[in-house]
């Protein structure tokens, strides 16, 4: 079905929501280990793919199989997300009234077991990686401060930081520039370059000077399927795309 | 050993001093009701020993909502059903106790089931005249209620006024059930006529007096439990759950099943106090199902301050003690009253009693902090973060929201 190298396979997915085809016939493949951009005008399908991945849309028909053969359309948002996809929303989503820290600490990888949590104490293994992860999106200073205080941009950068506790196999960002100032955006390009050496991702952004900084593949989507794909000069330069993105 | 482990955790300051109060109380006012004497002016009446212990299961019913909906965000219109049914479990005991004393003098029957021609005991009132399985009734009938409910609405991801609506329906189907002289519990008049409890007879002062301190240290306990639970990590997935559902579940987590266990503690902790208010007022009857009386609990929690453990304590205790106020001194405007103070603390005061506190002593705090020192000095912002807001206090801090 796929070979070894693929983290992700979506073959022939289409959903509609009351007639409207938000997907359509949509088929990609993404490698492990690679960065990927999707670009694309208003209602191209790029946030409904996203919740075709992670379980909150099933589609109505097509494949989508992730790391070998967990076939995604079976499982709920939780079962995808312990498999090993961590999911960045479009508007930054962190826990308000905790602390940086405490954000962190729930997002770490482990058992999810309910009952547990209720005696569960902080191990010193977690209070590391907690260090790690804090060091890697440059909120150590302000790891106790609650979540409402930071800036717009630094809940972008926490929120990425609770996707990387999740140890995800592949990351799915939901236009992570939008809204950050010049320099909050080389510092969220630096941040996703060096989580792609580790990690396979998919990057949704409407900032085509943030995805030329990105440097990597390119998928354009438009009315739910994929108008175009390669490199961003080639995308960039195709007509089709000039036509229906960048040439308004 | 188990007392040092609790408090390992730093107790907050308030709630250790609202434990202190009702461990004093539980000691005080008996001694205040039985051993001072009449004459003195110390003494406390034997109908204001009974009135402070129905406040406080009423703020034990508060804090049992407060853990639902204020931590997790989940806001029942229907908790005073599991107050009623551990209610309901209590009084199936008193009424077993009667025995051969009441009005028709049947050993084993209920005066209302030999008056609606009833033969024999109905099988779900067994085991009632045992306390050991009355008690066990009070926690399990209104944690398996819960928890059913609980399963099927949390599941089908009800969320919001659809799951506040359908709380609502549900005590009020229930009300109408136990209206009903077919189900066995008395019909319209209920339960009532106790005699006694345990072997006490519940007229004796003394006993009385045993039933406010059993209530304030059941309370107080209620208050330990809820403090160790929502500093847990559990109690934080609560918190999370309440202001983030979606990420939650993206994380990995099962909102339902957090939800799901945090309704079933409550419902167990609504029903302990519903059997605790019982034998205080002698009675239990299908009123207590009222919709209504849901609602004022919301009231009570709100006014308190919703989210802290001190706040639904205060607030029940203090919106109550108004109602015995207003409905002894002008009874027909206590319910526009309570109209009118929900509407006062949801646009003035949304954090309650608590949080007005807090803003209080925070203000004077800052006043005390300025007064002798010239401006502060310019707050140090971090190197990666050119926006990142100064902070200035507690009060100008940017206010959680809640992300759905």
């Amino acid at each position: 079905m796929s070979s070894n190298n693929t983290i992700l396979y979506l073959d022939a997915v289409s959903v509609s929501f009351d007639g409207f085809r938000a997907i359509n016939d949509l088929s990609l493949v993404l490698d492990k280990g690679e960065m990927r951009a999707i670009i694309g005008p208003n209602g191209a399908g790029k946030t409904t793919m996203m919740d075709l991945i992670t379980g909150k849309t099933r589609p109505d028909k097509g494949e989508i199989f992730f790391d070998g053969d967990h076939d995604l359309t079976r499982y709920d948002e939780a079962d995808i997300a312990n498999l090993g996809i961590g999911r960045k929303f479009q508007k930054p989503t962190v826990f308000e009234s905790h602390t940086v820290e405490d954000n962190i600490a729930l997002s770490l990888k482990g058992p999810r077991n309910i009952l547990r949590t209720v005696f569960d104490r902080r191990s010193a293994e977690e209070s590391n990686r907690m260090g790690e992860i804090l060091a890697t999106i440059r909120l150590e200073e302000r790891r106790n401060e609650l979540a409402c205080n930071l800036s717009h941009g630094q809940k972008q950068w926490l929120e990425i930081g609770m996707l990387l506790a999740q140890e995800p196999k592949l990351l799915l960002v939901d236009e992570p520039v939008a809204g950050m100032t010049d320099a909050e955006t080389e510092e969220t390009v630096r941040l996703l370059r060096d989580i792609a050496t580790r990690h396979s991702v998919i990057v949704v952004e409407h900032d085509m000077h943030f995805v030329r900084e990105l440097g990597v593949k390119v998928t354009c989507l438009h009315e739910g399927a994929v108008l175009s794909e390669g490199s961003i000069d080639h995308v960039s330069q195709d007509p089709r795309v000039i036509e229906v993105y960048l040439g308004r | 050993m188990i007392f040092s482990r609790l408090f390992s955790g730093g107790l907050d300051r308030r709630v250790l001093l609202l434990l202190i109060l009702l461990v004093a109380a539980a000691i005080a006012v008996p001694v205040l009701n039985l051993a001072v004497p009449p004459s003195s002016s110390f003494h406390m009446p034997p109908h204001a020993v009974t009135l402070l212990g129905k406040y406080l299961c009423y703020a034990m019913l508060a804090l049992s909502l407060d853990l639902v909906w204020g931590y997790c965000g989940i806001l029942s219109l229907g908790h005073g059903a599991f107050f009623a049914i551990g209610g309901y479990a209590m009084g199936m005991y008193l009424m077993r106790q009667i025995g051969s004393r009441g009005v028709y003098g049947h050993p084993v029957l209920p005066d209302f089931m030999v008056f609606l021609n009833w033969k024999e005991l109905p099988w779900y009132w067994y085991g009632f005249d045992q306390f050991w399985f009355a008690a066990l009734m009070v926690m399990l009938a209104p944690g398996l209620l819960a928890f059913a409910f609980g399963w099927l609405a949390f599941r089908s991801r009800v969320t919001g006024v659809y799951l506040s609506i359908i709380t609502q329906a549900m005590t009020y189907a229930l009300l109408l059930a136990f209206f009903r002289n077919d189900m066995g519990f008395g019909g319209n008049n209920g339960l009532t006529d106790f005699k006694d409890i345990l072997g006490f007879s519940l007229q004796a002062p003394a006993t009385r007096a045993a039933l406010f301190s059993t209530s304030a240290l059941m309370l107080a306990l209620a208050v330990v439990v809820t403090a160790r639970l929502v500093s847990s990590r559990y109690g934080k997935l609560m918190v999370a759950v309440r202001d983030a559902e979606s990420r939650t579940r993206f994380l990995g987590w099962r909102p339902e099943n957090i939800k799901l266990l945090a309704f079933t503690i409550s419902a167990v902790m609504a029903g302990i106090a519903g059997a605790l208010y019982v034998p205080q007022v002698g009675i239990i009857n299908p009123s207590e199902f009222a919709p209504a009386n849901s609602i004022e609990v919301v009231i009570w929690t709100a006014v308190g301050g919703r989210g802290t453990i001190v706040g639904p304590v205060t607030g029940a205790i203090a919106v109550n003690w108004g109602k015995s106020w207003f409905t002894a001194a002008l009874p027909e405007v206590w319910l526009f009253a309570l109209g009118g103070l929900f509407i006062a603390v949801t646009l003035l005061m949304p954090k309650g009693i608590v949080g007005v506190w807090e803003q209080w002593r925070s203000s004077l705090a800052r006043r005390r902090h300025n007064a002798p020192v010239p401006p502060a000095e310019p707050p140090a912002v971090s190197v990666s973060s050119p926006a990142a807001a100064p902070v200035t206090g507690v009060a100008l801090a940017a206010r959680p929201q809640p992300a759905e």
